[in-house]
């Protein structure tokens, strides 16, 4: 594939670019407005305070328009969106939804789950993941959604899917909806039952990407079904395409394309803190550079820190060493859980590392992408639960 | 025909009361979704059926078909049902 175009120079100068970290919760969302020092941070919410917010994301395209995916507790799934960073929201006019069945048994979107800004080529063009698992396109900035019949319908898709009791608690997910930033015909999409699928034709046909990876041992699953498989987040390094990580139910694993591949990596992690967890985060500049949230997989699956001990693993040689940043962490009897979601990294010069807590605190680490000189501070506490974190640079 | 709104739902009418009109709960609430787009899609999936945890009341009696049929004079309450912490 073709090497990646550099990105278009920066209009606004370094030292006032800002970040806003984007945080949905279980009961609204938040924005926190950085200084230009990552220093203070000044809450712009709630929004849709008792909803349930899956995802937000603000569009890199345009620096402006914002989308949510939303539902309450007793309202169906919408999505919701704004031209002017959350200052006014309003509701698509077709949110993602499956196709009607005739006779009334088709799927029903729970609630979309992840949002992904198409390419810098098609700039009205977003994706959706939903639960239960289905994928989604709009072509009009989000206003409007179309479901893909080539995964949504299709059955042995549906297969592999399982039922709604073949998911996570809060239902399967499909997840990490990542278009090749080279080829805006080229997606990877991950699905919390149901493995890892590429396309290369826009999403016509898709074919499994699963060599590599592990399953459950000790129940005789075949590693070769997707049904099996349990991908937690997948990332494209955006200053090497051919690069992805991902953090499985079963390790974390890295592939060059166009190996079909899956490496795991996490083979390097300490024994006493494995490689399992839920996010993945890649630096966005050094595709060497890749940081994961363990979580204690043993057992019952606790999903919470390892023994109490909550810390970031950063790698900077994609994956043969792993480093333990925890410094401004608390120490221990800190029993965190980091959602897929709940875990970004900014565009600063200095990278800065954003996690959320499902106890509902923010957290900021500093110089994440360095090997010395690392250091976490809490900017936000009392929050609901965190689903996800995404950062934005205006 | 007099329409009760719950409060999840007054984002949208902005008022605890509307009026709308349909020879059927279809019918009806297709003008409500027209007065107050989106409305509908919150209350009732894509397969049509009325969501886990709204219900609707004609008349005091709560109705499960969008297919009933309805009268000027009949009195609507759309109600959210429990749906947890």
């Amino acid at each position: 594939m073709a090497t990646p175009k550099k990105p278009a120079a920066r209009k606004t100068p370094a030292a006032k670019r800002r970040t806003i970290v984007l945080v949905a919760t279980r009961k609204g969302a938040w924005l926190f407005h950085g200084d230009a020092a990552r220093r203070t941070w000044k809450a712009d919410g709630p929004h849709f305070l008792g909803h349930v917010i899956s995802h937000m994301v603000l569009d890199p395209r345009d620096g402006k328009t914002l989308l949510a995916a939303a539902k309450t507790g007793h309202l169906g799934p919408t999505v919701f969106r704004s031209t002017d960073r959350g200052r006014h929201w309003k509701e698509a006019a077709q949110p993602p939804a499956f196709a009607k069945a005739a006779d009334g048994s088709g799927r029903t979107v729970d609630h979309t789950f992840w949002l992904t800004p198409g390419p810098a080529s098609e700039p009205e063009v977003w994706y959706a993941g939903s639960s239960p698992q289905g994928l989604f396109r709009s072509t009009d900035g989000g206003v409007n959604w179309a479901p893909f019949s080539s995964i949504n319908e299709d059955p042995q898709f549906r297969e592999w899917m399982g039922t709604a009791q073949d998911g996570t608690p809060d239902g399967p997910k499909l997840h990490s909806v990542i278009i090749d930033p080279r080829d805006a015909r080229h997606l990877y999409i991950g699905m919390s039952g149901g493995g890892v699928h590429e396309s290369t034709d826009a999403g016509r046909t898709w074919k499994t990407l699963l060599k590599g990876l592990d399953v459950v041992e000790g129940f005789g699953f075949d590693p070769a079904q997707p049904t099996f498989h349990d991908p937690h987040c997948i990332r494209i390094c955006p200053s090497n395409p051919d690069r992805l990580y991902q953090q499985n139910h079963c390790g974390i694993y890295r592939i060059d394309r166009p190996s079909d591949t899956w490496v795991r990596i996490g083979k390097a992690m300490p024994k006493k803190v494995g490689d399992i967890g839920f996010p993945m985060v890649v630096h966005p500049r050094d595709d060497n550079t890749a940081w994961v949230f363990p979580m204690d997989g043993s057992g019952v699956w606790p999903r919470t820190s390892p023994d109490g001990k909550p810390a970031v693993y950063g790698t900077h040689n994609g994956g043969k060493t792993w480093q333990r940043m925890d410094a401004g962490m608390p120490k221990n009897q800190a029993w965190w859980t980091v959602k897929r979601q709940a875990m970004a990294a900014d565009q600063a010069d200095s990278v800065g590392l954003y996690f959320g807590t499902t106890s509902g605190e923010l957290w900021l680490g500093r110089n994440m992408d360095q090997k010395a000189g690392q250091r976490w501070t809490c900017i936000a506490r009392n929050l609901p639960e965190i689903y996800a974190v995404e950062t934005a640079t205006i | 025909m007099k329409v009760l709104i719950p409060s999840a739902l007054r984002s949208y009418t902005e008022r605890s009361q509307t009026d709308a009109q349909g020879a059927t709960l279809a019918a009806l609430l297709l003008d409500l979704d027209r007065q107050y787009a989106g409305i509908r899609f919150r209350m009732i999936d894509e397969q049509d059926h009325i969501r886990r945890h709204i219900r609707i009341f004609v008349n005091g009696t709560q109705v499960t078909d969008l297919a009933q049929p309805l009268a000027e004079s009949d009195e609507i309450i759309i109600v959210q049902a429990l749906s947890g912490g």
